[in-house]
């Protein structure tokens, strides 16, 4: 029975936990063992054993004693690296950041912990979440467990979340937690078969996970089942003082929310989402969606979001702005990397070439260059202009409708060197969800089949601001329309 | 816009990122792609338009204005490159 532990759901092991037909123990041991075969895959950049099997015993001595058990106790789950973790090392895929070990705990992190769960250790991402492929990394790139028929070249999980989504699509996790700046959580669920929530902004404290830019970043989970995701996004989330833009509003029981029931539901088809030379196979996929909502009661809907294309050029200049501000704090002097130098300037400049990769250097640069004296109107301002006139759209729709249902991504997964020299080919893979980073909406993805080279694809539905529950109920009516059993061949 | 090697130079100052003058070249083309493709915002006519910030349309919470953290200087120290004494140090900034 062990060998098949890591396969079961977070739904399920709680239930075969409750039951005693294994303990804690026995889980964490079967995802360890699953992380250490495979390896190959790069998912983990640290990993946590000793964690791992000592908050198991925890976990299994509250249950034999009958003491109270938290929403996610004994359940093994693997940590992005962006999430500071007491005396564990957080680098959030950066050399600057390498040998890091934060003296706290992230309060969402800190909340798993108190719900029981267990961790099983620290997962590669793009360098500061910044990738859609997680090739940016320092500690390198992560693989794929999917691949395409008669064609063993590895392929990009996504990113920036890569090591959350090959975690759990590897079964090396029950679930993971992720951060989605502009589809950073999104993308890789889609592109490894996985569900992946990015709740609304406010809706997760975030407090000690490192900053890519403050008004887009949220915090969110990803797993293998919608339900397992409300479990996992109702113990995340809630208020947290040390953050004021977290959001003092009650955490509903999400799982309540999974009735199935989407009779007389308004769904959104934005036609602004068909894109020119798009996929068929992606176009397919989003009408079989609304197909089956169709079937299951709801109204579809088309609707308009005029500014959707200024969407991906507004976001490259709000979120490298930030970032340009949240990466100074990268200065040799407090912690990570130092380089010396003669002067002081000297020391930051070397420091920071050395520590930051590529693409982090380039967002730098071009945050700096338009927040710069002279340029700041011309592009900094035009780009909240443009975020005013992108959140209209979606007042103006969900006046209209409950919910907006949309492909997650462009495409199914590319292989690492197919589609990542050009930067703004990149950029491209958040297409689709970007939207709903710059209006602070919730966002979930869930995958809706299989390719014709047999990747998964994914379906993303937008909800209103802190309406997280239409997300779970809708997403899990496409769950079970799609019932997408598949898995990657040897996990 | 196209950036020269000039301005690129300006703005790793600005950031302070040691860039090689070899680089900066290949650098300023890079970016310029980059920024041009931005300029597509520039067709839409933004006059009158609130600029958003954030997406909380609330103000954030005050507190009392007390102290309610720190005193462990060992723990702030802990990750430094180059700590002495209990400060955090830098390479010598007066002549």
């Amino acid at each position: 029975m062990s060998a098949e532990l890591n396969s079961l759901t977070i739904a399920g092991a709680l239930d075969g936990l409750a039951k005693k037909a294994f303990s804690a123990t026995e889980l964490a041991h079967a995802h360890l063992k699953a992380m250490e075969k495979h390896r190959d895959l790069n998912a983990f950049v640290v990993e946590t054993p000793e964690k791992a099997l000592s908050m198991a015993a925890a976990s299994d001595a509250r249950r034999a004693k009958g003491e109270a058990l938290g929403a996610l106790d004994g359940i093994a789950l693997a940590i992005k690296d962006l999430f500071c973790t007491d005396g564990v090392q957080t680098t959030a895929g950066s050399h600057i950041l390498e040998g890091f070990k934060p003296p706290y705990e992230s309060t969402v992190t800190a909340n798993l912990w108190k719900a029981g769960a267990v961790m099983l250790g620290k997962v590669n991402m793009d360098e500061f979440a910044m990738g859609s492929s997680n090739l940016t990394s320092h500690f390198g790139g992560v693989g794929n467990p999917w691949q395409r028929k008669g064609d063993n070249r590895r392929l990009v999980p996504g990113g920036s979340s890569g090591g959350s989504a090959a975690s759990v699509a590897a079964r090396m996790a029950l679930g993971a937690t992720a951060t989605d700046t502009g589809g950073s959580i999104r993308q890789p669920a889609a592109f490894t078969g996985t569900v992946g929530v990015k709740p609304t902004y406010g809706r997760c404290s975030r407090w000690g996970i490192v900053a890519f830019a403050s008004s887009l970043d949220q915090a969110g989970p990803m797993a293998r089942s919608v339900k397992d995701c409300a479990i996992m996004l109702g113990v995340m989330a809630g208020h947290d003082p040390k953050d004021s833009t977290s959001v003092d509003l009650p955490v509903p029981d999400y799982t309540k929310a999974l009735t199935g029931d989407v009779r007389g539901l308004r769904v959104g088809i934005p036609k602004e989402y068909r894109l020119d030379g798009m996929s068929p196979e992606i176009e397919n996929l989003w009408a079989q969606g609304a197909e089956w909502l169709k079937k299951a009661g709801a109204e579809i809907k088309d609707v308009s979001l005029p500014h959707t294309k200024y969407a991906l050029p507004t976001y490259y200049i709000i979120a490298p702005a930030e970032a340009s501000s949240n990466l100074a704090r990268y200065d040799g002097v407090r912690f990570g990397l130092r380089m010396p130098g003669e002067s002081l300037d000297e020391m930051y400049e070397k420091t920071r070439a050395e520590g930051f990769g590529k693409e982090v250097r380039r967002r730098i640069m071009i945050g700096t260059y338009v927040l710069s004296a002279g340029y700041y109107d011309a592009y900094y301002l035009k780009a909240q202009r443009l975020r005013t006139l992108i959140a209209r759209d979606f007042d103006r729709a969900f006046k209209d409708v409950d919910v907006i249902l949309t492909p997650s991504t462009p495409s199914a997964a590319f292989a690492e060197g197919e589609n990542t020299d050009d930067p703004i080919q990149m950029y491209l893979n958040d297409v689709f969800t970007v939207t709903a980073n710059l209006v602070g909406l919730p966002g979930i993805s869930v995958p809706g089949g299989l390719d014709s080279q047999g990747l998964p694809l994914g379906l993303q539905l937008i909800g209103r601001a802190f309406d997280e529950e239409t997300l779970f109920r809708v997403g899990g009516a496409i769950e079970s329309s799609a019932n997408f059993t598949a898995r990657p061949a040897g996990y | 816009m196209s950036l020269d090697s000039k301005t690129v130079a300006h703005i790793a100052m600005l950031a302070r990122i040691k860039v090689p003058e070899a680089e900066l070249a290949a650098l300023a083309q890079e970016l310029s792609g980059i920024m041009t493709w931005i300029e597509q915002l520039n067709e839409v006519d933004t006059t009158g338009v609130e600029p958003m910030s954030g997406v909380l349309h609330r103000n954030l919470p005050q507190r009392e204005d007390k102290i309610t953290d720190g005193g462990y200087p060992d723990k702030i120290l802990l990750n430094a490159p180059d700590a002495a004494h209990g400060f955090f140090t830098v390479p010598k900034v007066v002549e």
